[in-house]
């Protein structure tokens, strides 16, 4: 997917007027947050299951080579194939060759945020394969034309007006005075519009929550069981993962399962776990005739050596979108690219280049409410700061910037120059804000008095009082 | 974290590094938590060398401005049992970042003394009560107060009740808010670069704090203070906004921040 995370400032600009947005965004958190918390309090091995959590996957990050080729092998010996794509290319001509190779002319597919990265969708139509999306919020921003605003709830930009607009427009073969007031109701339309789809599809695609090393299966979770449907009733299963989703055991997958619906939806457990181990095997009931892995890199084997190394233990569970107050103020689309809040202002700069999302990492309070919920502990903070200072390396931070804060160390290294200097400037400003004690604008604050007023200095300086206080002693 | 005074006649020394926020902005703040420290027991040191602890360039990723901005504020310190700093924000930089910012300088003094304040340095509420065991302040007030939580006091110096207990004592009607752990949107340079957001953020804060009708709004941050101060002023709010250590010595002598509540000052709303 090509990425506008360059266009952060103007998406920002536009995303802030959007009222429709405001609401839905307050939705979300009301809806999440509390959720999370409960849960949490209820789990009191919580942390515990954090630092377990995290055990697994540094250690595998460690040893990646080892597991994933110990994946491919169990693939292999269950009748499977795993493809390694470098780049979005070879993983969009390889899905497309798959299609070819198995006569497939439409597809189903799960949610998948890699398969967003590839832009696959716009792609496999270009070439004639029609794909439809099976997760209910996927399946509403596909009617849409739109991408995913949310990395677990792809329409939670949308108000439920703005749903029941989007099927009267899409399906105009139902009768359009229908009632759609109710999020059921929307519900049921879009399964029944589904379900006659699914067995008609060639193949399905899904992503994969974990790939397990030790058996050679992949796991994914949903609360619609859409996810079993798109797997279980194409004659070609396809999963798109990404290289850092691999775990060595199914152990393992206990653990971060149990992390991931906590820390998503404050759910034990999301509604369907399920779990795709190759073809169907002579007596199996059903299952897909051919079972393929695309294992896509896509920028990640470069970060495994890098400073950003921690962000790949992520398990995209949305905790830090949930809690971040930039994302609840901007909604998703903003940031430009597949991943949004806190995660996606590290992922995106690591996987596309600092250059083509230079405000992701800086557009940040460093509240650190981020690191707090993650249940990864990615200290997300830390790596946006890491970022901001390869900007500085690089010199991609403006001159402005650079020249103002040279200047001010400087002056800040000085102590008797600064308080001469900032005693004599808060004594101006303290002058010609006069009675009214603050600003409603000063040169260079516009993008503080643009909604703030900025409350001026006493006047004069702590030190000067200070001394004056000492003397009045003697 | 918790050390009892020492047990010897000589009184601690509280070096008290007054930020560079409130020297620039609110002295009056700076004042009141040295009459604070007194009050407490302590002998306040306030070195003349002390400026700025180079937050704003290491938040902006310029280590080289931050180490520059650091440096005279390495020794400044040298002489006091603590660093106490009226801030959360300041104290989290010391106490969790200035081995960090030091670290890969080849200056192997530079990283020894970072680490030594990193070990004595608080927040101005949480020494006065987990320190010092101050229970009850000076000052007093019957004023209805919401108190706002900074990030950094919350998150990297784990101060919650510190204050609360002490503005309860001085006889305030503490109030909670509902959204207390959410950021108010300040974020150093970031109010200032991403403005939509942060005045956003702000306006939400504004929303909570205005729903608890409190007469007082207070923190332990300047620039929370006055991030809130901007955008309770901008809607009109009455609200008067002060700093923690203002209330708790009790001579509030200035104006609120951003200047008294009078109707002749008062904005319309937006
Ligand atoms: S960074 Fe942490 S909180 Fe955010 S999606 Fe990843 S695991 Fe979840």
């Amino acid at each position: 997917m090509e990425t506008q995370s360059r266009h952060f400032k103007e998406n920002v600009a536009a995303a802030i007027l959007d009222d429709d947005l405001k609401g839905a965004m307050s939705k979300l958190t009301s809806a999440l947050r509390p959720k999370r918390a409960s849960a949490v309090a209820g789990l009191p091995e919580f942390d515990q299951l954090r630092d377990h959590g995290i055990a697994i996957r540094m250690h595998t990050l460690d040893h990646i080579d080892t597991y994933l080729a110990q994946f491919e092998d169990n693939v292999i010996a269950n009748g499977g194939h795993v493809h390694w794509c470098a780049d979005e290319d070879s993983a969009r001509q390889t899905i497309l060759d798959l299609c070819r190779q198995h006569d497939v002319r439409t597809v189903t597919k799960g949610k998948s945020m890699v398969t967003e990265e590839l832009g696959l969708n716009t792609f496999l139509d270009s070439h004639g394969i029609l794909p439809l999306e099976t997760d209910l919020g996927e399946y509403i921003i596909q009617l849409r034309g739109e991408h995913p605003s949310h990395i677990i709830a792809p329409a939670t930009h949308l108000q439920r007006e703005q749903i029941a607009e989007t099927f009267r427009q899409s399906h105009t073969h139902l009768d359009a005075d229908r009632p759609m007031d109710t999020a059921e109701s929307l519900t049921e339309e879009a399964r029944q519009e589904l379900r006659e789809k699914y067995g008609a599809a060639d193949a399905g695609i899904t992503g994969a929550n974990f790939m397990i090393a030790e058996t050679g299966s992949t796991i994914i979770v949903t609360n619609e069981g859409n996810g079993d449907l798109t797997q279980t009733l194409a004659r070609v299963h396809i999963v798109v993962a990404s290289l850092e989703k691999i775990i060595p055991t199914m152990e393992d997958a206990g653990v971060l399962l149990r992390l991931l619906a906590r820390s998503a939806t404050g759910q034990d457990m999301s509604v369907y776990t399920t779990l795709s181990s190759g073809p169907r095997r002579p007596g199996d009931p059903d299952g897909p005739e051919a079972f393929h892995v695309v294992l896509v890199d896509n920028g990640r084997s470069g970060m495994i050596g890098g400073s950003e190394r921690e962000m790949l233990r992520c398990i995209r569970c949305s905790a830090c979108l949930n809690h971040c107050p930039v994302y609840a103020a901007i909604g998703g689309h903003a940031y430009g690219w597949v991943y949004s809040g806190p995660m996606g202002k590290v992922l995106t700069p690591s996987l596309t280049g600092l250059d083509q999302a230079p405000d992701l990492p800086n557009a940040s309070s460093f509240c650190g409410k981020c690191e707090e919920v993650c249940p990864m502990r990615i200290p997300l903070p830390k790596l946006m700061r890491n970022l901001r200072t390869k900007q500085t390396e690089m010199k991609m931070t403006s001159m402005r910037q650079r020249v103002i804060l040279a200047l001010w160390s400087q002056l800040a290294s000085r102590p008797a120059l600064y308080r001469l200097v900032t005693g004599t400037v808060t004594r101006i400003l303290a002058r010609i804000a006069g009675k009214r004690g603050a600003f409603r604008w000063l040169p260079m604050t516009g993008g503080w008095t643009k909604m703030r007023d900025l409350p001026a200095p006493e006047g004069g300086g702590f030190f000067a009082r200070y001394n004056a206080s000492r003397k009045g002693d003697h | 974290m918790t050390t009892s005074p020492k047990k010897s006649n000589k009184k601690v020394t509280a070096g008290l590094f007054v930020t560079c926020l409130i020297d620039a902005m609110r002295p009056s703040a700076g004042m009141a938590a040295l009459r604070l420290l007194e009050a407490a027991g302590c002998e306040v040191i306030v070195p003349e060398n002390q400026t700025c602890c180079g937050q704003p360039a290491w938040n902006s990723g310029d280590i080289k401005a931050a180490r520059v901005a650091a440096t005279p504020f390495l020794d400044a310190f040298d002489a006091c049992d603590y660093v106490v700093v009226p801030s959360g924000s300041c104290a989290g930089m010391l106490a969790h970042h200035l081995v960090d910012l030091f670290e890969g300088s080849g200056d192997l003094h530079a990283r020894r003394q970072a680490a030594a304040i990193a070990g004595k340095t608080y927040e101005l509420t949480s020494f006065l009560v987990d320190v010092m065991g101050m229970k009850t302040p000076p000052g007093k007030t019957t004023a209805r107060i919401a108190y706002h939580d900074s990030c950094s006091s919350l998150r990297e110096m784990k101060v919650i009740s510190q204050p609360r207990a002490l503005l309860n004592a001085a006889g305030a009607d503490v109030v909670d808010l509902d959204k207390a752990d959410t950021c108010c949107g300040f974020g150093g340079t970031f109010s200032v670069k991403y403005g939509d957001i942060s005045g956003t953020m702000a306006d939400d804060k504004a929303t909570d704090i205005e729903a608890k009708d409190p007469d007082m709004l207070v923190a332990g941050d300047m620039g929370c203070l006055m991030n809130i101060a901007g955008r309770l002023l901008r809607r009109g709010s009455a609200i008067e906004v002060r700093h923690v250590a203002e209330v708790l010595d009790g001579a509030m002598e200035a104006s609120p921040i951003g200047g008294l509540r009078d109707s002749a000052s008062q904005n319309p709303g937006n």
